[in-house]
């Protein structure tokens, strides 16, 4: 059975230890345009940040982290799964939060958009509307299950979009730049979400704020890794480099 | 602006199945267009408001809302039969219509958009043999109603935005922005679908047993 010995595979890479996000010589160039020269790291921390100018590779290394890019040269791996061979596997390991959350709700309306994911990893019909139901009272949205997406609040957005990766239950979480559309308040509320979450992630971020508490902090720069080191160190590096 | 119209009451009119609501909204639409008689028409109309109001419990604000953007089209239907043909055929159209409009707003008000997208993708079934999966249908349905207002919404922002800067009324220069937005939009959107397993389809039994994708 096709499905069957496949669906197995998933499964045993679902129970692999978190181990760490490993770059071997990473270099990627979009054409002929090179994004990031030769990184090469090793992130076993459960909470990494990412800042840097526009342009520098944040979003191409963070695409990096689940396969949504496929790195030109070297080789990327989530917990010793190859992003180029295994790709299913690091899916389904690693979600991914985009800047704009109307980009990543597909239904119409709020529970539907939750469940969408579900749908797609062929969970049941009670468990997907238990699961559901969970992520929507724990992200405030309880109330809005029938609501049209659309109508949403931007924070309520961000909140759908975040619940609607989280209920998928992946072992990582990629956010890249979660907070920027957000207001002040609904900025806070996210950090919170990402701070208490179990998942290990990764935050790029214009909002230094949001990675006081992390453990590790990179710099990118022209594609390179500038700086890397714990938080208070690396930001204020980063903002002395600016000024 | 907003496709997914569906009002969370409790009804017997919510709770029977989508098959069935779209069954008889498509035969009620075949049925009035064969119908010639006025007061059987207008009987319809009745019906399908009553049905609205008192059986499916939807508020009269939510009915108007969705026969709001036809009504200039009745009107002028009902003007061009008054000058081509005469009263009663145009009233008997306009009837017809506004009969049709309000029966697939009470199947949209109280119909989730899942179950009416189930309801394609059952239909659809049968071109499976061709190659066509039901739930790529499904997705794209799914996708139209979420997507058309969003877009809506984004070409309604660049107008102010334009008229923020002394330009008035409809201009060709909005499609450009407009367009570049709904080309970022769709970039990241294959990304979000990637990212959430949509390239991962499960077969329908495997869905049933809640085998894990592959
Ligand atoms: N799909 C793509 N095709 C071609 N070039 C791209 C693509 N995505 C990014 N780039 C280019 O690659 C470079 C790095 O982009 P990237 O998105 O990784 O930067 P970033 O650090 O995330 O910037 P920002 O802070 O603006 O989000 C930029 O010069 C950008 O124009
Ligand atoms: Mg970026």
């Amino acid at each position: 059975m096709r499905w069957g010995r496949r669906g197995a595979e998933v499964t045993a890479a679902a129970d692999l230890p978190r181990t760490a996000l490993e770059l071997q010589n990473v270099s990627h160039a979009y054409g002929d345009r090179p994004v990031l020269h030769d990184v090469t790291l090793t992130l076993g921390e459960s909470r990494v940040g990412v800042v840097g100018a526009n342009g520098s590779g944040k979003s191409t290394f963070a695409r990096l982290l689940n396969g949504l890019v496929v790195p030109s040269a070297g080789t990327v791996l989530v917990d010793g799964l190859d992003t180029r061979t295994q790709l299913r596997e690091v899916r389904r390991r690693v979600g991914f939060v985009f800047q704009d959350p109307d980009a990543q709700i597909v239904h119409p309306t709020v529970a539907e958009d939750v469940e969408f994911g579900l749908t797609n990893l062929g969970v049941p019909a009670d468990e997907r509307a238990r699961r559901v139901e969970d992520m929507l009272a724990r992200y405030g949205l309880a109330g809005h299950h029938d609501h049209p997406a659309h109508l949403l609040s931007g924070g309520q957005k961000q909140l759908l979009a975040i619940a609607g990766v989280l209920v998928m239950q992946p072992q990582r979480v990629v956010f890249d730049e979660p907070t920027t559309l957000l207001d002040l308040a609904n900025t806070r509320r996210v950090a919170r979400v990402i701070d208490e979450l179990e998942q290990h992630v990764v935050v790029v971020t214009h909002h230094l704020d949001l990675l006081t508490g992390f453990d590790r902090v990179l710099v990118f720069e022209d594609g390179r890794v500038a700086a890397d080191g714990a938080p208070a160190e690396t930001l204020r590096w980063y903002v002395d480099r600016l000024s | 602006m907003t496709l997914a119209l569906y009002v969370p009451v409790a009804s017997p009119v919510h709770r029977a199945p989508a098959g069935l609501k779209l069954a008889l909204l498509t035969g009620l639409g075949a049925g009035l267009f064969l119908i010639e008689r006025l007061d059987v028409v207008v009987g319809a109309l009745v019906a399908v408001a009553v049905v609205a109001l008192a059986a499916a419990r939807l508020p009269l604000r939510a009915l108007v809302a969705q026969v709001r953007p036809v009504w200039p089209w009745l009107a002028v239907l009902l003007v061009f039969h008054l000058v081509v043909t005469d009263w009663r055929t145009g009233t008997l159209a306009v009837t017809r219509l506004l009969a049709l409009v309000l029966a697939a707003a009470v199947v949209t008000a109280t119909t989730r958009v899942t179950a009416l997208v189930a309801v394609v993708e059952w239909l659809v079934r049968p071109l499976g043999v061709f190659g066509v999966r039901p739930a790529r249908v499904g997705l794209v349905i799914a996708m139209t109603l979420r997507f058309v207002p969003l877009i809506a919404e984004r070409a309604q922002r660049i107008r102010e935005a334009q008229a923020a800067r002394g330009a008035t009324g409809m201009r060709l220069g909005m499609l450009v922005p407009l367009l570049v937005q709904v080309l970022r939009l769709a970039a990241t959107l294959g990304e979000a679908l990637d990212a959430r397993g949509a390239d991962a389809p499960v077969s329908p039994r495997d869905r049933r047993a809640g085998a894990p994708a592959p």
